[in-house]
């Protein structure tokens, strides 16, 4: 999937969460917001965005933080890919 | 079967702790107190006869019908303008009283045509009822002399109201009408002009009934006792032989109607009384628009074909279904198991939805299933169940008679939920105060006997900014309800909350910048929702469909929590949903990351359940949401779409962007009733059936579950939900119901907020609000009332992150959209009804200023450009929208709102954000080139519809369909 469209919706994700004072509440809350609603290759994507470290098409800190610390684990018990 | 009539007790119900004895004609009767003496007769079984008397309405003492005797009074007082007292002795029947009456009946008759067998309300007529019962014989007066019937006096009927006639030479002046349409409707379209003789109906300033203010609810013409105002259906048809109670298919109200029949033929839609959702009232949709079940466009035959680019080909449902079978497996096995997936709709029942979701769980073997309440109420189902627990309304639409402050929020009630809308008018007249939070000038901010107090005109995309600035001015002004917060809600949450909607910047003077509304009306009209009484929050696609769509979801919780406005009558958080059953849909686990009853696919004890009564394994892991489908279509990842019910590539944002994802696609099966603009990118049709056609159960706003019951077989021979089950056991996993009802009984077994509904119990109490089980065995009309359904409430922090589509100068204007009154969503069903008299094309909506600013007068044809795209639509220069915004329907598929409108969404559930769009508008002399397009393809795929390889370019513009094809 277009990794831009995927930084977008994961940096408006991260904006949600950025009024929440607390950093790791907010970076846990990100991420278990992509883990409930996003399907396991749209995670991978997002991931490998982040582990290319490439600038990351414009994924705010913030996220790239929830990603690393928290969807790092690989995809859990789906088969169908 | 015959025609059910429900009873007319002559006068409304009265309610009241006091119950007051009284004796009618030797039987002690007890009502509560306030009840007409009327009622309290029809009520003991004693029938008084009546003319201008009916439940629905106030009594109005004017036909003199219903006198009676009352023990030490003096005179015959009308039985239904006087209240009962304690003691009273009343006679209905007596000899004064039966000369009386004979009296009244000769007076009546003797100007009125004697042509009762010829009459279309012959077999259903209260005049003829009443001279029945009251022995009318003779007419003493003759029938000559002035009179309003003969050739010489007769006033041609008002034909000019698609639907209904209006005959002034039957009227008796009893002014039910008039009374509907002020009381029930709230519009005060009709009154009597002229005096004594010359009394008669008039609709609007003496002008016709098309012409004039009428909605055409049909409330008048239930209302009116004899052939006046009447069905042009029944005129042409004659009364109806039997009546089936089911529920309407349009908008989240979710009116009852009786279908009154003759054979399998509609003779036409009654509202129904003892319907609790909209109490015996309908709208011009539901009660008239309900031609296009059996218009000729509908396609019977189930089609297919390889490509986009040929002729459909007819085939028979098992070649179809296999067809559609191999083709998903064959997608499978070259792209893997999550190459395809379904959509569902708002428009399917229950029982359809649920077997589509089951379908592609079950049989795909994937989460890929979601429905059409992502593009507009998912912000709903995830906001509410963040801070209240649950993704439902609160409340009952009767709630809001007991409701002394109403906010509606980016919802326009009189247009898109009508027979709420007449409710709230009501309460509104009876002194409730009114708060509105709407770019748009909406009928409910001036309206006749209701005015708003206060008109929050924001500017699109600042809701969340309006609803912080409300929060400070409660919490800084001392205005929370602390005691409800400490009992009820997370106090953690709260004092989060609290501190954030503190900060300055939060403040209506500072807000007001960003809003463009000032901050004295914020202050005032925070302070009336929070002091003013029993406040409650309606709100519409206005909150959801913006990319902060889900933060003001849960900002409005917020509001209603810190006020205390939850868990009784009259206040509450009410989304009025779009469509009929959008509420159904997404309670049936139709959207990909969760299970029937809002429960998440990685909860092990849920998951198994299904596992074992479906008996499959279920990918643990969300599917893919509409938009994401459309993404994968895109990179080649996603092959293959089971759609029914819903027309994405008309409803969708960024047409273009749709499109080029269906083109993307190798099988696209569409199962609907007409070919809609997504058929024709399908590879597969599969006929659907309307409304009429089926059994199952819709749920509206209100969470409540009302039968559809079939009326008339399905026109292409197999039920939604059977061509469901023969795909999915084409596909290898046999899904056996013989009736709809097993698969309510399957989904009441597997969901524990449904475990005590059953086709059986509906039929039984009328309708069901979930949750209904063994705490509430007849339903929940008002939920979170000791506790919420999460336990604590949670507040929610909610900053007011301005979207993307911002006003620029390349787009110096912002769009958005709504809906009218006549015409329904995409407009499939209602254009093809005569409702497009009053709504023929979508038009743009421009305030005065910017049109003179670019050249633009009232009726020209404009461009409207947004960074997705462009098309062409008349202009319509109005100050209802502010400068600075313009505002389009979109009805119409060539009109291309949608072509406009961005992938822009809400950030937490991907609902489209079409409430702004930043757009530039000019004058323009031809159609867009995306319309000409459009044009050209829909003719080309009107030929393949008949079979013809090529349409010729030069009969393109003869073979297009065209606006305004109406059979009502």
């Amino acid at each position: 999937m277009d990794i831009d469209n995927l930084v977008r919706m994961a940096n408006r994700i991260g904006d949600y969460f950025s009024a929440y004072p607390d950093r790791n509440e907010a970076e846990a809350s990100i991420a278990r917001h992509i883990q409930m609603f996003w399907t396991p290759p749209m995670r991978r994507e997002l991931l490998a965005c982040v582990a290319r470290d490439d600038g990351m098409h414009g994924m705010h800190t913030l996220v790239a933080d929830a990603v690393r610390k928290h969807l790092a684990q690989p995809a859990t018990a789906s088969t169908g890919e | 079967m015959t025609i059910f009539r429900e009873p007319d007790y002559g006068t409304p119900k009265r309610t009241s702790s006091e119950m007051v004895t009284l004796v009618i004609d030797g039987d002690r009767v007890t009502v509560p107190a306030g009840t007409s003496v009327m009622r309290a007769a029809e009520l003991a079984g004693n029938r008084i006869p009546k003319l201008c008397a009916t439940d629905s309405l106030e009594p109005f003492g004017s036909c003199r019908l219903c006198l009676v005797e009352i023990e030490g009074r003096r005179g015959y007082p009308a039985s239904c303008t006087t209240p009962v007292e304690a003691g009273m002795v009343v006679r209905t029947q007596s000899a004064k009283l039966a000369e009386l009456r004979r009296g009244v009946m000769e007076l009546y008759i003797s100007d009125h045509p004697l042509d009762c067998l010829t009459c279309s309300a012959n077999g259903n007529c209260e005049l003829q009822d009443m001279a029945g019962v009251v022995g009318l014989r003779e007419v003493r007066y003759g029938m000559e002399g002035r009179n309003h019937f003969d050739k010489a006096s007769a006033v041609a009927p008002d034909v000019s109201n698609p639907y209904f006639a209006y005959d002034p030479a039957k009227c008796i002046v009893c002014n039910r009408c008039v009374r509907a349409c002020e009381e029930i409707q709230g519009t005060f379209a009709l009154t009597i002009s002229g005096r004594g003789f010359d009394s008669r109906v008039a609709a609007g300033t003496n002008q016709s009934f098309l012409e004039s203010e009428c909605v055409s609810c049909g409330a008048c013409v239930q209302a009116c006792p004899t052939a006046t105002l009447m069905e042009k259906s029944v005129i042409r048809m004659g009364q109806a032989e039997k009546s089936v109670i089911t529920t309407c298919a349009y908008c989240g109200v979710g009116c009852s109607f009786k279908a009154e029949m003759k054979g399998n033929e509609v003779v036409r839609m009654v509202p129904h009384k003892d319907g609790k959702a909209n109490m015996g009232h309908s709208c011009v949709k539901g009660r008239f628009a309900w031609g296009y079940a059996t218009h000729p466009d509908r396609i019977t035959t189930p089609m297919i074909r390889n490509s986009i680019d040929e002729p459909w080909r007819k085939v028979s449902w098992e070649e179809a279904i296999n067809h559609a079978a191999n083709e998903f497996r064959a997608i499978q096995v070259k792209y893997g198991r999550n190459a395809v997936g379904g959509i569902t709709s708002s428009r399917c029942t229950n029982e359809e939805t649920y077997l589509v979701q089951k379908l592609v769980r079950a049989a795909f073997g994937n989460n890929n299933v979601d429905t059409c309440a992502r593009v507009c109420h998912s912000p709903t189902g995830y906001g509410l169940k963040q801070t209240l627990g649950e993704s439902a309304g609160t409340q009952t639409f009767e709630s809001v008679l007991q409701a002394d402050v109403v906010m509606v929020i980016g919802a326009n009630p009189t247009e898109g939920h009508p027979v709420f809308g007449s409710l709230l008018k009501r309460r509104l007249r009876e002194g409730a105060k009114l708060i509105v939070v709407d770019p748009r000038s909406i009928e409910l901010v001036k309206t006749p006997h209701v005015q708003a107090d206060y008109h929050l005109k924001l500017m699109p995309g600042t809701n969340v900014a309006i609803a912080n600035a409300l929060a400070h001015v409660i919490v800084t002004e001392g205005l929370a309800n602390e005691a409800f917060v400490a009992e009820r809600c997370e106090e953690p949450s709260f004092r989060q909350w609290k501190d954030f909607v503190s900060r300055p910047e939060n403040s209506p003077e500072a807000t007001a910048a960003i809003t463009g509304v000032p901050a004295a009306a914020v202050r005032g009209a925070a302070r009336l929702y929070a002091t003013g009484g029993n406040a409650a929050i309606y709100y519409g696609l206005g909150v959801t469909e913006h990319s902060q769509g889900s933060t003001m979801v849960m900002a409005i919780a917020n509001l209603a929590m810190v006020t205390g406005n939850v868990g009784r009558m009259g206040v509450g958080v009410n989304p009025l949903r779009g469509q009929n059953n959008v509420q159904g849909s997404c309670d049936m686990g139709s959207f990909p990351h969760e299970l029937p009853g809002y429960r998440h696919l990685s909860d092990v004890a849920t998951r198994s359940e299904f596992e074992a009564a479906w008996g499959v394994s279920i990918d643990p892991e969300p599917g893919l949401r509409i938009p994401n489908m459309f993404e994968a279509a895109l990179d080649g990842s996603f092959r293959g779409l089971y759609i029914e019910g819903e027309d994405i590539a008309q409803s969708d944002p960024n047409t273009q962007h749709v499109e080029a994802a269906l083109r993307a696609m190798e099988c696209v099966v569409v199962q609907d009733i007409f070919l809609n603009e997504t058929a024709k990118y399908a590879h597969v049709f599969l006929p659907g059936s309307s409304f009429l056609e089926k059994d199952g159960t819709f749920t509206n706003a209100e969470r409540r579950i009302s039968r559809v019951r079939k009326v008339m077989p399905p026109l292409a021979g197999m039920a939604d939900w059977e061509v469901t089950c023969a795909l999915s056991k084409a596909l290898g996993y046999p899904m056996d119901y013989a009736h709809p009802s097993e698969i309510m009984d399957e989904i009441a077994r597997l969901t524990p907020t449904f475990h005590g509904v059953s086709f059986e119990r509906i039929d039984e109490l009328g309708s069901i609000q979930w949750p209904c089980n063994d705490e509430a065995p007849d339903g929940t009309p008002i939920m979170h009332v000791d506790h919420f359904v999460r336990g604590k409430g949670r507040f929610m922090l909610t900053a007011y992150i301005p979207t993307d589509e911002r006003a620029s100068r390349r787009f110096p204007l912002l769009l958005t959209t709504g809906r009218i009154l006549s015409q329904y969503n995409v407009g499939a069903q209602t254009r093809r009804t005569a409702n497009i008299v009053w709504h023929a094309e979508d038009r743009l909506e421009i305030h005065p200023h910017d049109a003179e600013e670019r050249g633009i007068k009232d009726g020209d044809w404009v461009g409207v450009a947004s960074r997705a795209g462009e098309t062409v639509l008349r202009a319509d220069v109005t100050e209802r929208v502010q400068p600075g915004v313009v505002y389009t329907t979109f009805h119409f598929p060539e009109s291309g709102a949608n072509v406009i409108t961005t992938d822009n969404s809400d950030w937490a559930t991907n609902c489209p954000e079409y409430k702004v769009t930043a757009v530039q508008v000019m004058p323009v002399s031809q159609p867009s080139e995306w319309q000409q397009r459009h044009r050209e393809f829909a003719a080309r795929q009107q030929a393949y519809l008949q079979g013809r390889r090529e349409a010729e370019k030069a009969s393109v513009a003869k073979s297009a369909p065209e606006r305004g094809k109406v059979d009502a």
